[in-house]
């Protein structure tokens, strides 16, 4: 009995002392809270310094990030978001649930890029992956791949954040001929998928010559698979940037510490978690392991938040009537 | 038990509804567009070719089925069930691996010198629909031909019935009970394709509401209309399977003493040719399973450490939700047999056409106010797992449910057999195939099934499916494929488990 009243105390004590950590919540997506993303290291570090206990909420990907966030409102129990990209930004300011970060603009990104609201962690070029051996000289733009044979697999821009990315690097390269450049592509689109995996498991399976993903795709099977056969193609219109931010909610009944993790989001102990498992570019200081990166592209480019959600719906229509058979 | 049907089905009806209009709330309205005509065009286009020919081909396999007899045959029967269960996307890359450009039926058409087939397009959708429901189609319609009373054959061989005679007498009026309600199953199932649809359509083209569901909340953040869509297609759903439910007649037969069947089909070409059918179609539901056992065997050695506590949760919550899903359906399916009304029909079918997506968005709204959603992800999985295959259980379950009542019903009602003591030497008697087969499906649907819980989840509450979905989203295709195979593997020996309790009726 007493040994039983002795272990409630102390459980009582222990409760207590978990009450007193402070529980910063992070919503961020699917494969960022994994065991194999840059998650588990992130919140060690970060709980290293901040005597709090850091939560992860995970939900989907980019777009179902912002979709829950639309319905969660300010009930929200996050105090910060983190995976939100360049391409939801615009519709993320316009909830009125952000608050401004207060830091620095990162200092890594091939753009300049400073939004009060949103501070970039990781960034990439979607580019079209190949395998080097099936295609020695891959298409060099995109009137060239509308003009070859090869089949590509891309996502649709209705369900997946790289999907809406290649709808944006296509009006961005290429304005008013956006809509022919897709009439041109239209006989060389092998299919559509609803995510990244799906495509990406398509064309390892090598049933297209090409799958829309990033520059750092091939580094992925370089350093973690020992294999070098897989590249990118570079574009001489310039590759269009995925940029993912994080963001503080107005909302937060932990304003402190969702500051103290914006200023941990571009410190060394956070961006040197990036590369080998989010496989993306650090948006701050950190090196980046042998074999990240082979080559860059020329150009970036990049819409700005306003006129990336001006160009969507125009876009979409654009690809439908090009695509729909 | 009249009553607690009718509250079962009141359920049912929430469950399928509640959402719905909560998503409508949320939105402050429901709002549908010229463009989601195309969308339920194609919807109903792909849906009817895929129950069709799912139906079609599944009645000669089940008869080839139901009259040889061979070794190997359960195990057979078994196997071919398997790619009902498979996750669609698994599925979908077993598909490619035969039929995409680089398949083996390509390669074979190549070196025949014919031109290459593509798998892309209305074709590749209704294909893999075959592919997936075909099983399903193939189990209700076997069993229907199994609960034909084995004297009504001996009669026919005795009157030696020709075998036009048999199909005239004996089959026909069996089919005529059971093929509409299997159309209305695969009807439904299909309605709400999403994955196949898109990666085998091919584009744009092949828009279903499904997608368009996605389209609404995903990129336009209307969730009106995606609860406009959504509301679309439950009452298409609801439609179908009023009308298929119409269009079926009690067969009749009348009971029999359970006697083995003992009676071999017509010889000659006949029997060639059942021989063919059931070479085809084992080729066709297993070379696929074979390749997705091929590709996924290296990978079990890759799988991450999340990927066990992440089985315990799905074997745990596919067992919840089987006890559920057949106890409820069990309870809808006496109602019915003995003259319940109509709509409880109508509410055990309608979970079939409900939109995931919507499903869960609306169950979020619902929970949000009061819970962590992320707190509750099990017990919502469970609930709308239970809910999906809740229909499954009910088709099987009806159809025997009413002969018993037409055979059994007066006697145990003369005896004053009701409550615990009709259910224990009556009805689980007679129903235990039936039921063993619901609770199997139950239990590997659920195992399957990816839900609602990618909505609720965090980290500690991963089931398997999603564990699966998380390693393809982060490159890690090999070991996603071993979790895969894992997850097969566990869904099929649940189902054989509950279904060989139910076959140990058969002497």
């Amino acid at each position: 009995m007493r040994a039983l009243t002795l272990a409630a105390g102390v459980s009582c004590v222990a409760l207590a002392a978990a009450a007193e950590t402070p529980v910063l919540t992070v919503l961020t997506y699917d494969s960022f809270t994994s065991e194999w993303g840059p998650g588990p290291a992130v919140e060690k570090a970060f709980e290293a310094t901040c005597g709090c206990d850091l939560q992860f909420v995970a939900a989907g990907d980019g777009a179902a990030l912002l979709a829950r966030l639309q319905l969660e409102g300010a009930d929200s129990a996050a105090d910060v978001v983190l995976g939100l990209d360049t391409g939801l930004t615009a519709a993320a300011a316009a909830t009125g649930l952000f608050a401004p970060h207060g830091q620095p603009a990162a200092t890594a990104l091939p753009v300049a890029y400073d939004d009060p609201l949103f501070l970039p962690y990781d960034w990439g070029w979607f580019a079209f992956v190949h395998d080097r051996a099936k295609l020695p000289a891959p298409p060099k733009n995109f009137s060239e791949l509308a003009e070859s044979d090869l089949k590509i697999v891309i996502q649709d821009p209705r369900s997946s954040t790289p999907g809406l990315g290649l709808l944006l690097w296509v009006k961005a390269a290429h304005g008013d001929q956006a809509a022919a450049i897709w009439q041109g592509l239209a006989d060389n689109v092998l299919t559509v998928t609803p995510g990244w995996s799906e495509a990406y498991g398509l064309f390892l399976e090598g049933e297209a010559d090409m799958v829309l993903s990033y520059t750092t795709s091939p580094a992925y099977h370089r350093i973690a698979e020992g294999d070098d056969g897989k590249d990118w193609a570079p574009f001489d219109e310039g590759h269009y940037l995925q940029v993912e931010v994080a963001g503080k909610l107005a909302a937060s009944d932990q304003p402190e510490l969702a500051d103290r993790f914006m200023a941990f989001v571009l410190t060394p102990e956070f961006q040197s978690a990036i590369p080998q498992t989010n496989w993306m570019y650090p948006a701050g200081a950190a090196d980046l392991p042998a074999g990240f990166e082979t080559a860059r592209p020329a150009k970036s480019l990049l819409m700005g938040a306003e006129e990336a959600q001006a160009a969507r719906d125009p876009a979409l229509a654009e690809w439908q009537a090009a695509l729909a058979h | 038990m009249a009553s607690g049907a009718g509250a079962l089905g009141a359920a049912l009806l929430l469950l399928v509804a509640a959402p719905i209009g909560a998503v409508a709330w949320h939105a402050g309205g429901l709002a549908l567009s010229a463009a989601d005509w195309a969308a339920l065009r194609f919807t109903l286009v792909q849906a009817a070719w895929s129950a069709g020919l799912s139906v079609a081909l599944a009645v000669p396999v089940a008869r080839a089925l139901a009259r040889r007899s061979f070794a190997g045959r359960r195990l057979l029967i078994l196997l071919m069930g398997a790619p009902f269960l498979l996750p669609v996307i698994v599925a979908v890359m077993g598909l490619v691996v035969l039929f995409g450009r680089n398949g083996a039926v390509n390669g074979m058409l190549a070196v025949l010198g014919l031109p290459a087939v593509s798998v892309y397009g209305l074709q590749g959708v209704v294909l893999a629909h075959v592919f997936l429901n075909l099983p399903l189609a193939t189990r209700m319609i076997l069993q229907g031909w199994q609960a034909i009373p084995a004297e009504r054959f001996r009669l026919a061989q005795s009157l030696s019935f020709a075998p036009a005679q048999v199909m005239r007498h004996l089959e026909w009026p069996m089919l005529r009970e059971v093929v509409p309600g299997a159309l209305a199953t695969v009807f439904a199932i299909c309605l709400t394709s999403f994955a196949v649809a898109l990666i085998l359509g091919g584009g744009p083209g092949a828009t279903t509401l499904e997608l368009a569901i996605y389209q609404a909340v995903r990129f336009d953040f209307d969730l009106g209309h995606a609860a406009g869509l959504a509301l679309v297609q439950a009452l298409v759903g609801g439609a179908a399977a009023l009308v298929a439910w119409g269009a079926a007649r009690v067969a009749g037969f009348g009971a029999g003493l359970d006697r083995a069947a003992g009676v071999q089909g017509p010889g000659g070409w006949r029997r060639l040719g059942d021989g063919a059918v059931l070479v085809a179609a084992a080729l066709f539901l297993l070379a696929p399973m074979a390749a997705v056992l091929l590709r996924g065997l290296p990978g079990l050695a890759e799988m991450p450490g999340a990927v066990w506590p992440a089985l315990g949760r799905s074997v745990a919550v596919a067992l919840v939700s089987t006890g559920v899903a057949v106890a409820a359906a069990l309870t809808l399916a006496l109602a019915v047999a003995r003259g319940g009304s109509r709509w409880l029909d109508l509410a055990a079918a309608l979970p079939l056409a409900t939109s995931g997506l919507v499903l869960g968005t609306g169950l979020f709204l619902i929970v949000q106010p009061f819970v962590p959603p992320a707190r509750l992800a099990l017990p919502v999985t469970v609930a709308v797992n239970a809910a999906l295959s809740l229909p499954f259980a009910y088709r099987l379950i009806l159809p025997q449910a009413r002969s018993l009542q037409a055979d059994y019903g007066r006697l145990a009602a003369s005896l004053g057999l009701g409550g615990w003591a009709g259910l224990r030497l009556v009805t689980l008697p007679r129903l235990r195939r039936p039921l063993g087969f619901a609770a199997g499906l139950a239990a590997a649907l659920s195992m399957g099934d990816l839900g609602v819980i990618a909505l609720f989840a965090g980290e500690a509450e991963a089931t398997l499916p999603l564990v699966v979905q998380r390693l393809q989203g982060a490159y890690r295709m090999q070991a996603a494929a071993g979790a895969s195979v894992l997850l097969v593997a566990t869904a099929l020996a649940l189902f054989a488990v509950f279904d060989g309790w139910g076959r140990h009726a058969e002497t």
